[in-house]
């Protein structure tokens, strides 16, 4: 019957467009992450029964919100016959606090991002946080973030029912942390929103290099930060994730095969991502209380402003990551710094510094040091050196793209080539703190 | 309607505070190679800082606890219980002190440990772990022990 497809076709559509945040406020209301998911469902399925009769309501997130919310005291109640634990929870729930309209709709927003800081609390494990934001915020299924984490999805699922009942029994409120603890606890939400990216943009392993939904979801988590959220660097790493995703179609072959910076062809760069990044990070940068975030983006933003890889400004893009080694120092950034200066100064001045790097023994097991060690090296015509770099970051590399790439420049050093120009991006990958 | 009838709790109900227990770990190597005024700084701040937790109704008990090398352990081995001398497990830190902590959430709890000057001052950690509430437990634990008071 064409009014049910009708109706099926407008609750699809709500679902899709406000399920999550009514999700939010039912655990809000309810206080349990599993109670407010049966009632979400509850509540999607009395609408498509009840609104075939009486019509989509006016304010139907309001409706589903105090459905969910009755089917569900319903179903406690009914239970609570069953035990002293049963009968505690329902007395808790049925228990003081206001059944008012601002309980139901205290703001635009508030409820979601309540929801994405108990979901990357840092008394949470580290695996957790990603994938319960993945799973509430955005409404991924279990099966769905275990296929991009390359895990199984029981383990998945533990991991979310651990941090789930970790939330309950240890009683890790459902709040936005008040402005004296912001900055520690948003740093831990911005990890997760990079984490996040940064799986779907360089996958650790596994066979494709990048895996869309991922950082699909990670940009729209930025967004939403950023909408419920002004901070700078909420748009520092928005503008980091767009500008970096804008080189998406430009930085693999048909195959799959890596395509360095340089060689990439800049018209494939997608232009609406990169002015909305530029204008993100002016806005962060003119509030002068930015960190790693924005600098990062400033160095995404220089790629993208250079016309052709060998006009880029290579003296902007060092100064910035030296800036970067003061506000988040890592062995990472100093790689990154040490082959910025080597396309500044010279392939000599940046393998000094990846030297001092590695005898430190810091990156000896990360491959990328060792393949900008070697690319500096070939540059210099120390080949010998430079096939051994390569090896050595081959016999590290876990991901099949990147292992590909190591075997061509290996080849191609047999067939002598000429000059390989050292790949920026390749080694810009980042850690951010912790 | 009905509904209204329903008074329901924000996210957690806070007509009950929590227990946390906090479990102080320090290492004690380090702590023996601390000046006497390091030492001196240390306690009187700690000192401070707990009167302050009590006052205001969070610190609900807590002990500081002799070197770990007065500790004594038993087990049931077999058939019988062994006595042995030492810590449970033998490791850099050593469990220091306890405090019951009493607090509205874990945002709490953190907060007003963050606070306590023995991590700034002796490098240690506080793990915090809420107690269990046994009281449904308690109950089915008494039926089950009272004697049936019906025969049929």
């Amino acid at each position: 019957m064409a009014s049910d497809d009708h109706i099926r076709q407008h609750v699809d559509k709500i679902y899709r467009e406000e399920s999550r945040r009514v999700l939010a406020t039912l655990i809000r209301l309810l206080g349990d992450f599993d109670l407010a998911e049966d009632a979400l469902h509850d509540a999607f399925k009395a609408a498509l029964e009840q609104w075939k009769e009486n019509g989509v309501p006016s304010n139907p997130r309001a409706w589903l919100i105090s459905t969910g919310r009755f089917k569900m005291i319903d179903r406690m109640r009914r239970q609570s016959k069953f035990g002293p634990m049963q009968a505690k929870h329902t007395e808790r729930l049925t228990s003081d606090a206001a059944d008012s309209p601002e309980n139901i709709d205290p703001g635009i927003g508030d409820d979601r991002l309540r929801l994405i800081f108990t979901c990357c609390h840092p008394a949470l494990s580290q695996e957790a946080r990603p994938a319960l934001t993945l799973r509430e915020v955005c409404g991924l299924t279990t099966e769905e973030i275990a296929r991009a984490f390359l895990v199984t999805p029981s383990t998945l699922a533990q991991r979310i029912v651990r941090a789930k009942s970790k939330i309950r029994e240890a009683r890790i409120p459902y709040l936005v942390p008040p402005p004296e603890e912001l900055p520690g606890r948003l740093d831990a939400v911005l990890q997760v929103v990079y984490l996040v990216f940064n799986e779907g943009y360089y996958a650790s392993s596994g066979n494709s290099l990048t895996r869309v939904d991922l950082s699909a979801e990670a940009i729209r988590l930025g967004h939403l930060l950023a909408e419920l959220l002004p901070d700078p660097e909420v748009d520092g790493i928005l503008s980091l994730m767009l500008l970096n995703e804008s080189r998406r179609a430009a930085r693999t072959t048909p195959t799959g095969d890596i395509i360095l910076l340089e060689d990439q062809d800049r018209s494939l760069w997608d232009r609406a991502l990169i002015s909305e990044g530029l204008i993100l990070l002016k806005r962060a940068l003119a509030s002068n209380r930015f960190g790693p975030y924005t600098l990062q983006a400033a160095i995404a933003a220089a790629h993208a402003e250079a016309p052709a890889a060998d006009q880029t400004d290579w003296t902007q893009i060092a100064g910035l990551y030296s800036l970067l080694m003061r506000v988040n120092p890592s062995p990472v950034v100093e790689l990154n710094l040490a082959v910025a200066i080597a396309m500044r100064d010279g392939p000599l001045a940046g393998l000094t510094l990846i030297d001092r790097i590695l005898d430190r023994g810091d990156l000896s097991a990360y491959h990328l040091a060792h393949s900008a060690r070697a690319e500096l090296c070939f540059r210099l015509g120390r080949t010998e050196e430079a096939r051994a770099g390569w090896e050595r970051a081959l016999s590290l590399a876990q991901q099949k793209p990147e292992r590909r790439f190591l075997e061509r420049r290996l080849a191609q050093l047999k067939t002598d080539e000429k000059k390989i120009p050292v790949d920026v991006e390749f080694v810009r990958r980042q850690t951010t703190k912790g | 309607m009905v509904l209204s009838t329903f008074k329901l709790s924000t996210f957690y109900p806070i007509y009950k505070q929590m227990k946390y227990i906090c479990l102080g770990y320090i290492d004690e190597k380090a702590w023996g190679k601390m000046s006497r005024d390091g030492q001196n700084t240390f306690v009187d701040e700690c000192f401070a800082y707990d009167e302050e937790l009590r006052k205001n109704g969070h610190f609900i008990g807590g002990e500081g606890l002799q070197e770990s090398g007065n500790a004594t352990t038993l087990r049931w081995r077999g058939d019988k219980v062994t006595v042995t001398d030492g810590p449970f497990a033998e490791t850099k830190e050593q469990l220091g002190g306890i405090m019951i902590l009493e607090a509205t959430d874990l945002n709490h709890a953190i907060r007003l440990m963050s606070n306590h000057p023995s991590l700034r001052l002796g490098g240690g950690s506080w793990e915090i772990r809420p107690a269990a509430d046994m009281s449904a437990i308690l109950e089915e634990s008494e039926q089950r022990r009272s004697p049936r008071k019906e025969t049929s």
